[in-house]
C-alpha cells in the first residue's frame, strides 16, 4: 500500500515524532516499500492458524505479592533532564 | 598476547605467565592504537578496567579464581553498565549514565571477567551494517571499505581485529550472526530465554537474545556459561539448568545428520558463498556427517513477518523513550506535546523512526489483524518448518549472509535491500531457536559464514559441531593484515 503525505503526518503524530516536511516524501517512499515488502504475507492462508506470541508457549510466573524494589528516587533521578523537589518537570499541563 | 583464546588466556593467567592487568593493559594499548580506523568502541573505560584487572589479579592470588577470572572483555553499548553511559548507539542516550548493571554484565563481572569498554553498533540495534549508530559507522578490519555488519558491528571488528579477546553481542533478527560472519569470527545466539534480557535495552522483547561474540567456538562455549542461567528479573528467562557447554566440544560427528534447506541455497545466495559453504559442508561429510535435503517452505516470508513483528514492539518499547526521565530532551519545548515529539524527533536517527512508525502503523486501529496478528500466525508457520525439519535432521546448515561484507554506503539508501540481508538469520529469531555463525573461508580478502542451527536448547551441540570443524580447518585462526 502506498502511503500518501497526510499518513505519514497522522503516524507521526500517533508515534509522537517530529520530522520535517521536507523530510515527508522520503519517509512515504521508504514506508510504502516496506509496508509492500509485508505485504507479501497475503500471499498464504492462514486461516485457522494460532498466533504465536512467544516462541516457548510460556505462561507468566507469579510471585509472591511483596515489596522487592528498594527506593532509589535520588539515584535516578540524578540521570534526569529536569527535576525539582523529587518531581520530574514539564511544561505546564494544567492552565 | 592478543591472538590468545579464552581457553590459552585463561591457562596462562592460572600458570602465571602474566597477570590480569598486563593483559588488561596489552589490550587497552591495542584499542588505543588502532580503534581510531575501526571506530569499534563508543566508550572506552580504561580506568575502570585497570582497577578490575587488579581485583581479578588479587582474588587469584587468594586462590578464588574461576576460567574466565583476568580475562578482558568488550561489552556492546547496549546492556546497562552501572554509572558508565550506556546510548545503545543512539543521540537519544547520549547522556544516559546506566543507573544499574545488566545481568549479563553482572555475570561477566562475577565470573572476575574486565570490562574494557562499551561497543559500537547500530542505533537501538536496528541496522545490518553498523551505519546507523549516532557515533558513525564501524569499519571492517578485513577491509576498511566495508561494513562490519550489524547491529553487533563494534563487538565483531573489535574480535576480529584482537582489541578484545571477546565481546557480547545481542541477536534480535541476526546481528550476533551476520557481524560475525562478516568480520570471520565465531558467535552463538541461544535459545530465547537463555540468556538474561535484564538490563539489555529492548528491541523487539520476543525476539532479543544475548550471546557470546569471540574467535573459535570453544571461547563462546566458555563465555556462555558464565552469560546464561535463569534470572527472576527477566519475564521470559528460561528456568533450566546450564550445561557445562565445553563437555561434549570433544564428541565426534559420526552419523550427525544435517539438514540443508534448499532455500538456503537459492536466488539471491552469491555463488562464491555458496562455493564456499559448500566446501564447509564436504569437510562435514569428511569428519562422517550425513547430509539430507530438507524445505523450509515458508523461508522467503521470514524477513516480511518479521518487519511487522519487530518494528511493532519497538515502537512500544521505545515510547519510553519520552524526554522526561532521562535521555535526550529539545531545547525550550513549547508544550509537552512538543517536548515528547521534538525530543523523539531529534534524539532518534532516521531508521529508527521509521520502525517506530511502521510499527505504529501496524498497530494502529483497523490495521492489527491484517499485520500485527496474520504476521504471528506466520510465525507459527515458520516455527512449525523448523519442528518437521528436526524430525529428520540434528543440525541444520546454510550461509549465515547471501553475500560477504557491502561497502560501506552500498545499501543506505534502501531500506529493504538492507533488510534482505538478514534473509537465512531471521527466521531463527521467530521460532526462537539458536543459532552460530563461524568462520568458513573468503571471497576475495572479505569473510565467509557458515550458519548452524539447533534444536531448542541444543547449544551444546552446535558448540561440538562448530569445534570439531575448527578443529580439522583453519579460518577462525585466520588475522586481518594491519593489526598484527
Amino acid at each position: 500500500m502506498a502511503l500518501e503525505r497526510k499518513d505519514v503526518e497522522n503516524i507521526a503524530h500517533l508515534a509522537r515524532l517530529a520530522i520535517s516536511e521536507a523530510d515527508i516524501p522520503e519517509y512515504a517512499r521508504n514506508l510504502s516499500s516496506i509496508l509492500a515488502l509485508v505485504e507479501q504475507m497475503s500471499a498464504v492462508d492462514t486461516a485457522g492458524v494460532a498466533p504465536m506470541a512467544h516462541p516457548l508457549d510460556a505462561v507468566q510466573r507469579l510471585r509472591e505479592d511483596q515489596v522487592t524494589e528498594t527506593d532509589q528516587r535520588e539515584h535516578f533521578q540524578a540521570i534526569a533532564p529536569a527535576v525539582e523537589a523529587g518531581l520530574y518537570l514539564v511544561p505546564k499541563v494544567i492552565e | 598476547m592478543h591472538n590468545k583464546t579464552l581457553a590459552e588466556l585463561s591457562a596462562g593467567l592460572a600458570a602465571g605467565q602474566f597477570s590480569s592487568v598486563e593483559l588488561t593493559g596489552h589490550f587497552l594499548g591495542r584499542i588505543e592504537r588502532f580503534d581510531g580506523s575501526l571506530n569499534s568502541f563508543i566508550t572506552v573505560t580504561a580506568e575502570q578496567a585497570l582497577a578490575q584487572a587488579g581485583a581479578a589479579d588479587a582474588r587469584r592470588d587468594r586462590g578464588e579464581a574461576g576460567p574466565l577470572t583476568g580475562i578482558p572483555l568488550a561489552q556492546k553499548d547496549i546492556f546497562c553498565t552501572n554509572g558508565v553511559r550506556t546510548s545503545c548507539g543512539s543521540k537519544m542516550l547520549d547522556s544516559f549514565v546506566a543507573p544499574y548493571d545488566a545481568t549479563v554484565v553482572e555475570k561477566c563481572a562475577a565470573a572476575g571477567m574486565v570490562m574494557l569498554g562499551k561497543t559500537n553498533m547500530d542505533e537501538f540495534a536496528m541496522g545490518s551494517s553498523n551505519e546507523t549508530s549516532f557515533y558513525g559507522p564501524v569499519k571492517n578490519p578485513w577491509d576498511t571499505a566495508a561494513v562490519p555488519g550489524g547491529s553487533s558491528g563494534g563487538s565483531a571488528a573489535a574480535v576480529a581485529a584482537r582489541l578484545a579477546p571477546a565481546a557480547t553481542g545481542t541477536d534480535t533478527g541476526g546481528s550476533i550472526r551476520q557481524p560475525a560472519a562478516l568480520c570471520g569470527i565465531s558467535g552463538i545466539k541461544p535459545t530465547y530465554g537463555r540468556v538474561s534480557r535484564y538490563g539489555m535495552i529492548a528491541f523487539a522483547s520476543s525476539l532479543d537474545q544475548a550471546g557470546p561474540m569471540a574467535r573459535t567456538a570453544e571461547d563462546c562455549a566458555l563465555l556462555l556459561g558464565a552469560m546464561a542461567g535463569f534470572d527472576p528479573r527477566d519475564s521470559t528467562s528460561v528456568e533450566r539448568e546450564v550445561p557445562d557447554y565445553r563437555a561434549a566440544l570433544g564428541n565426534d560427528l559420526k552419523g550427525l545428520k544435517i539438514g540443508l534447506p534448499k532455500e538456503y541455497f537459492g536466488a539471491g545466495l552469491d555463488p562464491a558463498v555458496a562455493q564456499a559453504v559448500q566446501a564447509a559442508i564436504d569437510e562435514y561429510k569428511k569428519l562422517g556427517a550425513e547430509v539430507v535435503d530438507i524445505s523450509l517452505p515458508n523461508t522467503g516470508l521470514a524477513v516480511p513477518t518479521y518487519y511487522v513483528v519487530a518494528p511493532a514492539e519497538c515502537s512500544s518499547n521505545l515510547s519510553r523513550m519520552d524526554g522526561v526521565r532521562f535521555g535526550y530532551r529539545c531545547e525550550n519545548p513549547k508544550d509537552l506535546e512538543d517536548l515528547y515529539k521534538r525530543s523523539r524527533g531529534e534524539g532518534f536517527g532516521a531508521e529508527v523512526k521509521r520502525r517506530i512508525m511502521i510499527g505504529t502503523y501496524a498497530l494502529s486501529a483497523g490495521y492489527y489483524d491484517a499485520y500485527y496478528l496474520k504476521a504471528q500466525q506466520m510465525r507459527h508457520l515458520i516455527s512449525d518448518d523448523f519442528k518437521r525439519a528436526f524430525e529428520q535432521v540434528d543440525v541444520i546448515m546454510g550461509p549465515t549472509s547471501p553475500t560477504v561484507a557491502f561497502n560501506v554506503g552500498d545499501k543506505t539508501d534502501d531500506p529493504v535491500a538492507m533488510y534482505l540481508a538478514d534473509v537465512y538469520t531471521i527466521a531463527t529469531n521467530l521460532a526462537g531457536l539458536p543459532g552460530m555463525s563461524l568462520p568458513a573461508g573468503f571471497v576475495g580478502n572479505r569473510p565467509v559464514g557458515l550458519q548452524l542451527i539447533g534444536n531448542y536448547f541444543d547449544e551444546a551441540r552446535l558448540l561440538n559441531v562448530a569445534h570439531q570443524y575448527q578443529l580439522a580447518t583453519d579460518w577462525h585462526q585466520r588475522m586481518p593484515h594491519g593489526f598484527e
